[in-house]
């Protein structure tokens, strides 16, 4: 199957998850052309980077106003891609902006779409199926996408990405004409913490809860985040009390995270906090309670309090 | 002001899933108005108050969604419609929708970023492409200024303020509103506002679903203690290989 994969990248350099998406759409393509469409700048030696995950095409879109990320005029540059390379399945790695362009993409080239999707694609019988996630993480679906194309958006971790030596990528530009409403969003304000790692995108994640007591005791959260190199991440309680910012929240109504590795800190483990970090790879407990339920659903726990264990735990870090 | 909420009818967060002959088990389960549609339902009925809005609630499903439907019109919507079909998947949801939304001119469409039982969260993309507009998700502020509003829209680490004019579709998520719970009055009105019933449109689908099935437990959690933690990095390292 010919396959578009989309890029997205982030300060000049691209995304882990959308490494994620070439690799897999190099493994969906099964030998046939993988091409790439990159909206964000890019340079062309950064571009090459994607040859080694398979990708042997990329298209170029070179438009200022795609800078802020706009979602309809960025569906409209993909659905060009598709067009020009005539591709039948379409890769991207889920994100706030992918999210939203997926759906509109579906519609522009009619194509089923299948959001959340966590592993490779079954293509047996001719019949094309992936595993979605659904209930928050409490099921999963296999799902048969009908028709000439397909979208897919991929969850982070639906594949581990390999790369080869073979690195010649070929880079052409792609002329886009937009719709006259594509720019009809006027962006006023951007409020993005600089320098953080970035929740959906990150590999290790360490969350608090309400057994930290208030956010001056968050220092020790952010030790243990920094010594790891993992992103922080909060309980629904604790963002509903303005201890931390909405966009670190984790759970059923907040941000839904896959990482390697998830430690909870003074966190109960409600059936709605879990829903948002089930589909973690490795999870560890920290909490006073041992009756807590997240110790249910946990792969280590630590009973104790999280002021004397989180320190003690940074502490070991440091020294291994 | 015409605006248009879309509610989806699914199982309480905190219901266990069980699958049975391949389809989801709903033996005592309840079911509710979506969490994301609440906060966008709430924020309409405040809008209502402010804007001298009227408030449409739409709702994809059989008859047994309209309690779902009910309860959005005690919380404060002042009419509603009951597309009469299984809600297949969220082309087919968003065909219905866009459907009514062509002849009746909403200046807002409102709906959850996603619906909490499939987390599609494709249905606003797709009936703001089919219509035209723009679709902005998740939004976390809508005010509304004449033809203008201005919304704050979640993006990774953190919001962009952003102005669109009317009409267009958002996908809510909190704080765009506090969820509403319906008072006795609302529930009394509820019984005596206009419900219709409308027939399907049959659009060509695209998904077929096969299998159902639920995570892996995991395993007995290996517990340490606090005096211990050089075993726990080590089980990160050597046995779960995660750091």
């Amino acid at each position: 199957m010919s396959v578009l994969v989309y890029i997205e990248a982030d300060n000049g350099t691209i995304k882990g998850s959308s490494i994620e998406a070439a690799f897999y759409a190099s493994q969906a393509a099964k030998g046939q052309a993988v091409t790439a469409v990159v909206t964000d700048k890019l340079e062309d030696s950064a571009i090459g980077e994607l040859g080694k995950y398979g990708v042997q095409k990329v298209l170029k879109v070179s438009d200022e106003r795609l800078a802020e990320k706009p979602v309809a005029p960025i569906a409209t540059a993909i659905a060009a891609g598709v067009a020009e390379s005539g591709a039948n399945l379409v890769i991207m790695a889920r994100s706030s902006l992918t999210d939203a362009v997926a759906p509109r993409l579906g519609i522009k080239i009619k194509a089923a779409v299948a959001s959340n999707v966590v592993a490779l694609p079954s293509q047996e019988g001719g019949e094309f199926v992936v595993k979605r996630s659904i209930f928050t993480g409490k099921a999963f679906v296999d799902v048969a996408l009908k028709g000439d194309k397909k979208v897919i958006t991929i969850k982070k971790n639906s594949v581990s990405p390999q790369a080869t030596d073979s690195a010649s990528v070929d880079i052409a530009s792609l002329d886009v004409n937009f719709g006259d409403k594509d720019f009809s969003i006027t962006l006023k304000d951007v409020k993005k913490q600089e320098g953080d790692i970035l929740l959906p995108e990150a590999d290790l994640v360490v969350s608090a809860g309400r057994g930290l007591k208030g956010p001056e005791n968050w220092s020790m959260i952010e030790d243990l985040a920094k010594t790891l190199g993992a992103a922080t991440a909060c309980s629904k309680p604790v963002s509903d009390m303005d201890w931390r910012p909405h966009h670190e929240h984790v759970g059923q109504t907040g941000i839904k995270v896959s990482p390697s590795l998830y430690i909870a800190v003074g966190i109960s483990g409600a059936i709605q906090h879990l829903a948002g970090v089930s589909s973690s790879k490795t999870i560890v407990v920290i909490n006073k309670d041992e009756e807590a339920p997240f110790f249910k659903n946990a792969d280590y726990g630590i009973v104790g309090d999280a002021f004397d264990v989180v320190p003690k735990l940074t502490e070991a870090l440091k020294n291994a | 002001m015409k605006i248009l909420v879309c509610i989806s009818h699914v199982p309480d967060t905190t219901s266990k899933i069980k699958f049975s002959d391949n389809a989801l088990d709903t033996n005592g389960m309840s079911f509710v108005i979506g969490p994301y549609d609440d906060y966008a339902l709430a924020r309409a009925v405040e809008l209502k108050e402010s804007h001298k809005a009227t408030v449409t609630a739409i709702n994809v499903g059989k008859s047994d969604t309209e309690p779902t439907i009910r309860k959005a019109l005690a919380i404060g919507a002042d009419d509603a419609i009951r597309v009469d079909a299984e809600p297949i998947d969220a082309f087919f949801v968003a065909t219905q929708i866009a459907e009514i939304a062509k002849s009746e001119n909403y200046d807002l469409i409102l709906m959850g970023r996603e619906a909490s039982d499939y987390n599609g969260g494709q249905v606003h993309g797709m009936v703001a492409e089919m219509l035209d507009m723009q679709a902005i998700v998740p939004c976390m502020t809508l005010d509304i200024d004449g033809n203008t509003a201005t919304m704050t829209r979640e993006i990774e680490g953190g919001k962009e303020i952003i102005t669109c004019d009317l009409p267009f579709v958002a996908g809510c998520q909190e704080p765009i509103a506090e969820w509403k719970i319906p008072n006795m009055r609302g529930i009394m009105m509820a019984r005596k506002k206009p419900l219709k019933v409308v027939e399907a449109v049959q659009p060509e689908v695209l998904i077929e679903t096969k299998s159902y099935e639920l995570p892996p437990a995991r395993s007995n959690c290996k517990m340490f203690t606090s005096d211990d933690m050089a075993s726990l990095v080590r089980a990160l390292k050597e046995e779960a290989k995660v750091i």
